[in-house]
């Protein structure tokens, strides 16, 4: 493996100079260095990995199981429960909160946007939803243990756990972090009610080896193991199914995060898949290098999740989908490994095995290692937008772009409300934020009258590549757009726009303490059907809403996030205030549910890149066919007799 | 029966308004203001909220420029071997053809003089505007299809001009060709809004691609509200016309592929006290080509104007969302695989929601209809030929009027009136064909004295058609219950015979068994298929269709039910009477042209050919005074009973492969013989039945005796020509046996 083509890094933990940074609003993670392990080590010795419990550590763990595990003995070990909200999304010390002053704000350091004040965005809140701050809901403080559902123990797994030397926990809160993913149910049951079912004991492999360990000793004992890399699905994959009564194994693969080997002669890096999408750019980068696939999880999701749900990065133009990336994988299931015995770039050697496991959401076993493609780091990147008259307008100039094949790394189209959704989070003060409006009112009064703001819309685009390539590349684009009534809004609002993606996400956790709820869901679609999909899908939303009582007009909104030749991919969020019903997340879920079937009887996709999980699984033979479903069924059969990777996703 | 998930479609009544809705007069108000001033008046119909405001010629052009033309336009080429250029151009002639225009100026002036017409020809035009106000939401809110009744030309006149009134966009009508000749009206009409449609464009695929892509692109644009008739043409008879579904395929395209979030269906009724073309049709239905329209004609049309055509009723129905129709029937992802713009043919599945959502609408139709009392009137005539006494006639009318209103049906009766001024008045307005002479009243022209001669029979039959065409407006609100009525007496008579001939009822196979109330329903069932296609009926429906017909009938105590019998009450006997013997003129006529068939067993025929064929073999009848059934005469009762052969197998339409040998022989299963085993009989309960049972049978006898004959002789081939189908060797015999038992 270590041939002479192969060089082995010597990772240190330099953070890469601020001018080289592709992401600025990309955050260090705080407790990333702890956890990072170096590669001096050759992955055949992990097991002298510090990570492996000392005779100390198991004392330590002794006393884990005991009421009072100490935090810091925890925090030492795993890291991310500490700086991550147990309630929400992100970092603890980021979030929106209202001052004193009734202005929203952002906290924390780690983004462009924190630390700043959006007097904008509360009277967006109202204006849409009809929020008001005077009602208020509130997240319990912290979680009441008592109401965690005991754990199911099976003592004989436990001890070979122990004797093998693997960490595990059973803590509560532990227990409770890795029992859900991100959907709008999962954070109102942390908020204010709890799971049925969580995982009974978490396991963290260090490497591969272990991973078999564990793999071997729960088909021994039969109990369910269900894999964790980021936490991060929007699909319940991580629910853990009610009826399970065999003891449930949450794998989380954090510890297992290194970069093996890089290949600079054939352009891979092996990867092991627990590593998060941020710290395999930022070491990467530290090389001189990158894999360009960036999930808008990316600062939480893991390599291994992203094999596990066919993820999609935003500069998927460039680099390709995660299955155009994977080279090699590496799989632990209860049959044995699976993986391919080289790493051709292409093979005709029967149906690619590889497609079982991607997608197959943690139900056939572990992907423990992965090479992936590598980039050099571009050398230039530009921001840029573009304002269309209408969606319409929009829609057809991303279409000839795709026809012309000449889509940059990124293109986005944001409809009318997600435009002026943006405009609410428009900060008081920072140079980039030059007020866009006002810049485009000018625009209005002199040339461009006959833009109405309430309908148009905004293409963000991230160019990259060398510096001259890239100017001409921004200009034929722009020069598309203008064919399509688009003008060049500048670089500021397209590198806004992307900044945003990552802060949307924190969003959720202020509505939802003002009674607003909402979620995002995502479809793909071919080309001639964007438009009536879109129209069809909101509206939809607007009359389901109005039908079970929801009192103001929903917040939906969509956009176009990904080009390919034959379609796109189209991104929903929707949102509404709840104030009056009783039962908000089961009104929400059935929003969601028809939603999901206009998307489907407009030509849509299940899904693009959230997966199935359970949230969709009813759908799925639909969508595959029945001798589809057999087919994944009789592999589900061979791979895994005894369902020991239950989870119960997709079938 | 499987349930259709076509929500709660139980009775006849459910499909009528809640409440009774109030009708406003809008004559009215024209009577006593300016009408100048009306059609000079600030216009400014509320749109649809997601319209692109644009010009009909920027229609046109992306009718023109659609996926769809073009890829049919391409086609067409590479067929005919014609560049494509020239199909285009032909394409942009057609769209010219039949293109709207909309001039402001147009429409006012059409509005000046429809209302001065209006105010000339009708003493009221009543509008329900609880229905314009419904209307007016769904306008604002998705595309929509108004699909209004049609009786007349009046019809898309009026329409246009009471969402004029009201201030609602003008629709775009597709509507008939034969306005194109009139010069003047046709273009008027064209300026404000219509749009013409050949009347026959079968296998001109151009045409009907233009057609339907100009359709479709309005109702995606919301340009306006497109409006055509369900019925396809306006009905000769008065009586609901079986719908047709090209039309309402095409509309319903845009929601099935996801182009429209929804659209909506608004059924519209609208009911005449006095038909404008009464006497045309009559004329027509006894096959004398009807007078090509023309704006000369209509100016000699201007003496009508000088005639008084009572109140027009106009109900605007409860709009009906495509969406929820079709929800959990017919899943849109079906249309996920194929390019939209592709041609295809509707799915089996489609083919049956469109017919199920036809009925539908038509069933609303018949439902809001308002019944004046001519037609009650008509219908006690035509029972009572020649004459019947005046003050029996007043004391009936107002019986009859009862028995309408408990069926659920709404009248036009003045309340205010003393019930014989009612009846005077009603006589006096239809004096055309009614007259009173010594306290009695008679149809016009009826069975004159002197020889009896083609001519007269002639004379008569119009006068009896005028008259049906009254009549006809209330049978499909009275089919249900009248059916089961017969379905009763049927039964009964059956009885009688089977017990005079002491048939042994095994061999018969007709049980007779305790549970009649069964026997009863299998009864109608047969006779409601027979006559699918003369009356409105909810495909497959036929328990609730029974249930309905019973409840009517219970609820009016003329019949009564018993956990197993059906029993008819004597009190209710006149009510029965009067219920069985309106129908009688359908029965009679399906009886004579089964007769007629089975004279003619051996022919190959088109419609037309039987059409005429049958028409002189009733003539020869009734001059023979065999019959005194002039509506058999009529060429739309004659066609339905062809329609209804075919449904049932007896005849079947050949295109141009081998008649399928395995398909139902002739007679079989339905028209009085033998299904199964079991016997059906369908003409015996009346007396003056026999001789033409027995007749039939004869006739069968004497032909099929011969147990040597062949199977059944021939089966001609030709395009588009129709087969008599034949007996099948093996249901010979047992034929037979089924004969016997009348030719006693
Ligand atoms: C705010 C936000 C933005 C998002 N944006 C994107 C986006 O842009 N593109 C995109 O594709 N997705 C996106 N997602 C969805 C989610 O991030 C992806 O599905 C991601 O791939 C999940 O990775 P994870 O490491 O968090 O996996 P988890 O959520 O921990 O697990 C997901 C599933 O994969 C299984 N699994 C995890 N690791 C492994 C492994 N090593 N071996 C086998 N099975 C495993 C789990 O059992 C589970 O079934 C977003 C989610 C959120 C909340």
């Amino acid at each position: 493996m270590n041939s002479s083509s192969t060089r082995l890094y010597n990772f240190q933990f330099i953070c890469l100079p601020r001018s080289r940074s592709i992401k600025p609003s990309l955050p260090v993670p705080a407790g990333s260095r702890l956890t990072l392990p170096s590669l001096e080590r050759p992955a055949a010795h992990c097991r002298a990995n510090r990570h492996r419990p000392l005779p100390e550590a198991k004392g330590c763990r002794g006393r884990r199981k005991s009421r009072g595990a100490s935090l810091s003995a925890r925090a030492d070990l795993h890291g991310r429960q500490e700086v991550l909200k147990w309630n929400g999304w992100g970092y603890n010390d980021s979030k929106f909160t209202f001052n004193k002053k009734g202005q929203a704000e952002f906290t924390g350091k780690r983004y462009k946007l924190s630390g700043m004040v959006l007097p904008a965005l509360r009277e967006w809140m109202e204006k849409t939803f009809g929020a008001s701050l005077d009602h208020k809901t509130t997240s319990r403080a912290s979680l009441t243990l008592s109401e965690v559902p005991e754990a199911v123990v099976n003592e004989g797994f436990l001890q070979d756990i122990i004797a093998a030397g693997i960490s595990y926990s059973q803590d509560a809160e532990d227990r409770v972090f890795r029992a859900h993913g991100h959907c709008l149910h999962e954070m109102f049951a942390l908020r204010e009610g709890m799971f049925k079912r969580v995982p009974d004991i978490i396991v963290w492999p260090a490497c591969h080896e272990d991973v078999v360990r564990i793999v071997a000793l729960a088909c021994k004992h039969n109990v369910c193991v269900i894999p964790f890399g980021g936490g991060t699905s929007v699909s319940n994959a991580l629910e853990c199914p009610e009826e399970e009564r065999r003891t449930i194994v949450s794998l989380d693969t954090s510890q297992m995060n290194r970069i093996l080997w890089i290949d600079e002669k054939n352009l891979t890096a092996h990867v092991e898949s627990g590593i998060t999408g941020q710290d395999l750019e930022k070491r990467l980068n530290e090389f001189g290098y990158c894999t360009g696939h960036e999930p808008d999880s990316m600062e939480f999701s893991t390599l291994g999740g992203w094999v596990a749900t066919r993820a999609s990065g935003m500069k998927k133009n460039i680099y390709g989908n995660i299955e155009d990336l994977v080279v090699h994988l590496k799989v632990v299931t209860p049959k044995g490994i699976v993986e391919k015995s080289c790493q051709g770039p292409r093979m005709s050697t029967g149906p690619d095995i590889y497609h079982f496991i991607m997608g197959s959401e943690g139900t056939l076993g572990v992907v423990t290692e992965v090479t992936i493609k590598i980039r050099p780091v571009p050398e230039y990147q530009k921001y840029g937008s573009v304002v269309f008259p209408n969606f319409e307008r929009g829609v057809a100039c991303l279409r000839e772009v795709a026809r012309q094949r000449c889509a940059p790394a990124s293109i986005r189209l944001m409809d009318n409300a997600q435009f002026q959704f943006g405009h609410a989070l428009k900060p008081q003060v920072a140079s980039i934020f030059t007020s866009f409006l006002d810049g485009l009112k000018k625009f209005y009064i002199t040339k461009f009258k006959g833009f109405d703001p309430n309908q148009l819309c905004v293409a963000t685009l991230l160019f990259e590549g060398d510096r001259e390539k890239v100017l001409q590349h921004e200009k034929q684009v722009y020069d598309i757009a203008a064919k399509f009534g688009g003008l060049a809004a500048g670089e500021d609002n397209g590198q806004r726009g992307y900044m945003l993606t990552f802060v949307i996400a924190y969003l959720r956790d202020l509505g939802m303490d003002y009674y607003l709820i909402g979620e995002s869901f995502e479809t793909s679609v071919p080309w001639d059907r964007v438009l009536d999909l879109c129209r069809n899908v909101k509206e939809r939303i607007a009359r389901e809403c109005k039908e079970r009582g929801v009192q103001f007009p929903p917040f939906s909104t969509c956009r176009v996030t990904q080009t390919y030749d034959a379609g796109a991919c189209v991104y929903f969020y929707f949102a509404f205030n709840y104030r009056g019903i009783s039962d908000p997340v089961h009104v929400y879920e059935e929003i969601e549910f028809a939603a999901r079937e206009e998307i489907l009887a407009n030509g849509g996709s299940l899904s693009h890149h959230h997966g199935v999980g359970k949230l969709r699984k009813q759908w799925l033979k639909d969508s595959i066919s029945d001798v589809g479903i057999g087919m994944l069924t009789s592999v589900k059969n061979f791979v895994d007799p005894d369902n020991i990777f239950g989870n119960r996703n997709l079938l | 029966m499987m349930a259709r998930p076509m929500g709660s479609l139980h009775f006849q009544k459910d499909y009528r308004s809640k409440k009774r809705e109030v009708f406003e007069d809008i004559l009215e108000e024209r009577r006593q203001s300016s009408d100048l001033h009306y059609a000079m008046k600030c216009y400014t119909p509320v749109l649809y909220k997601n319209l692109t405001p644009c010009k009909p010629s920027a229609i046109k052009a992306a009718v023109l420029t659609s996926d769809q033309l073009q890829y049919v336009m391409k086609q067409i080429s590479l067929e005919s071997g014609d560049p494509l250029e020239v199909i285009q151009e032909q394409a942009a002639e057609i769209l010219d053809e039949m293109g709207h225009n909309l001039h402001m100026g147009a429409i006012r002036l059409f509005a000046l003089s429809l209302c001065k017409i209006f105010k000339k020809l009708f003493r009221k035009v009543c509008v329900n505007e609880e229905g314009i106000q419904r209307l007016t939401q769904v306008i604002q809110e998705h595309p929509v299809v108004l699909l209004p009744s049609h009786r007349s030309y009046i019809d898309f006149l009026m329409m246009s001009y009471i969402l004029y009134t009201y201030d609602l966009a003008l629709p775009v009508i597709a509507a008939g060709m034969d306005f194109m000749s009139m010069r003047i009206v046709g273009e008027l009409l064209r300026m404000s809004g219509a749009f013409f449609m050949r009347r026959t464009f079968r296998g001109n695929k151009l045409y009907w691609a233009v057609f339907a892509e100009y359709v479709k692109t309005i109702l995606r644009n919301g340009y306006a509200p497109v409006e055509f008739f369900v019925e396809g043409q306006r009905s000769r008879p008065c009586k609901t016309l079986n719908p047709k579904f090209g039309l309402l395929n095409v509309v319903m395209e845009p929601f099935f592929k996801g182009e429209v979030y929804d659209t909506y269906l608004v059924p519209i009724s609208i009911s005449y006290e006095r038909i404008l073309e009464e006497s045309l049709y009559a004329y027509e239905l006894l096959g004398v080509p009807k007078p090509k329209e023309s704006t000369s004609g209509l100016i000699k049309a201007r003496r009508i104007l000088n005639d008084n055509f009572g109140s027009i009723h106009v109900h605007f129905g409860q709009p009906m969302s495509l969406r929820s129709l079709a929800s959990g029937r017919i899943h849109r992802s079906q249309y996920n695989l194929i390019p939209r713009h592709l041609p295809h043919r509707p799915s089996e599945e489609m083919q049956s929601f469109v017919c199920d959502v036809a009925h539908e609408v038509e069933l609303h139709q018949i439902s809001n209809m308002v019944l004046s009392p001519g037609v009650l009137i008509a219908a006690i005539l035509l029972q009572n030929l020649p004459a019947i006494n005046y003050s029996v006639l007043v004391d009936q009318t107002l019986s009859v009027k009862d028995l309408t209103e408990s069926f659920g049906g709404s009248l036009d009766w003045p309340d205010s009136m003393p019930s014989c001024r009612v009846v005077q008045s009603s006589i006096e307005l239809h004096s055309n064909f009614i007259n009173t002479v010594d306290g009695q009243v008679t149809l016009l022209e009826y069975e004159q004295t002197g020889d009896p001669n083609k001519e007269l029979i002639f004379k008569s039959a119009v006068s009896v058609l005028m008259c049906a065409s009254y009549r006809n407006q209330m049978v499909n609100l009275y089919v249900r219950p009248a059916l089961v009525v017969l379905a009763c007496k049927i039964s009964q008579s059956l009885k009688k015979v089977i017990e005079y001939i002491q048939w042994p009822l095994r061999k018969s196979g007709y049980h007779l068994g305790t549970d009649t109330s069964y026997e009863i329903f299998k009864l109608f069932q047969f006779l409601r298929s027979v006559f699918t296609k003369e009356f409105i009926f909810f495909p497959g429906f036929e328990e609730k269709d029974f249930e309905e017909g019973c409840f009517l009938l219970t609820k009016c105590g003329i019949l009564h039910l018993t956990s197993h019998e059906i029993i008819m009450n004597e009190k209710g006997a006149s009510a029965a009477l009067f219920l069985s013997r309106m129908f009688q003129p359908f029965l009679e006529s399906y009886q004579l042209a089964c007769i007629y068939l089975a004279m003619d067993v051996c022919e190959t025929f088109t419609e037309k050919q039987y059409v005429s064929g049958l028409r002189n073999f009733i003539a020869h009848r009734i001059l023979a005074g065999v019959t005194k059934c002039y509506e058999a005469l009529s060429s739309d009762i004659q066609k339905n009973t062809l329609a209804s052969f075919v449904q049932m197998g007896t005849v079947k339409k050949v295109k141009s492969y081998p008649v399928n040998k395995d398909s139902h022989p002739f007679f079989h299963p339905h028209l009085g013989f033998l299904e199964n085993g079991k016997t059906r009989v369908f003409f015996i309960y009346q007396e003056d039945c026999k001789y033409q049972i027995s007749h039939l049978c004869k006739f069968l006898k004497y032909r099929y005796t011969d147990k040597n004959i062949p199977t059944p002789p021939i089966g001609f081939l030709e395009n588009g020509k129709i087969h008599v189908f034949l007996f099948s060797k093996t249901n010979l015999n047992t034929n037979f046996q089924a004969f016997n038992i009348f030719c006693f």
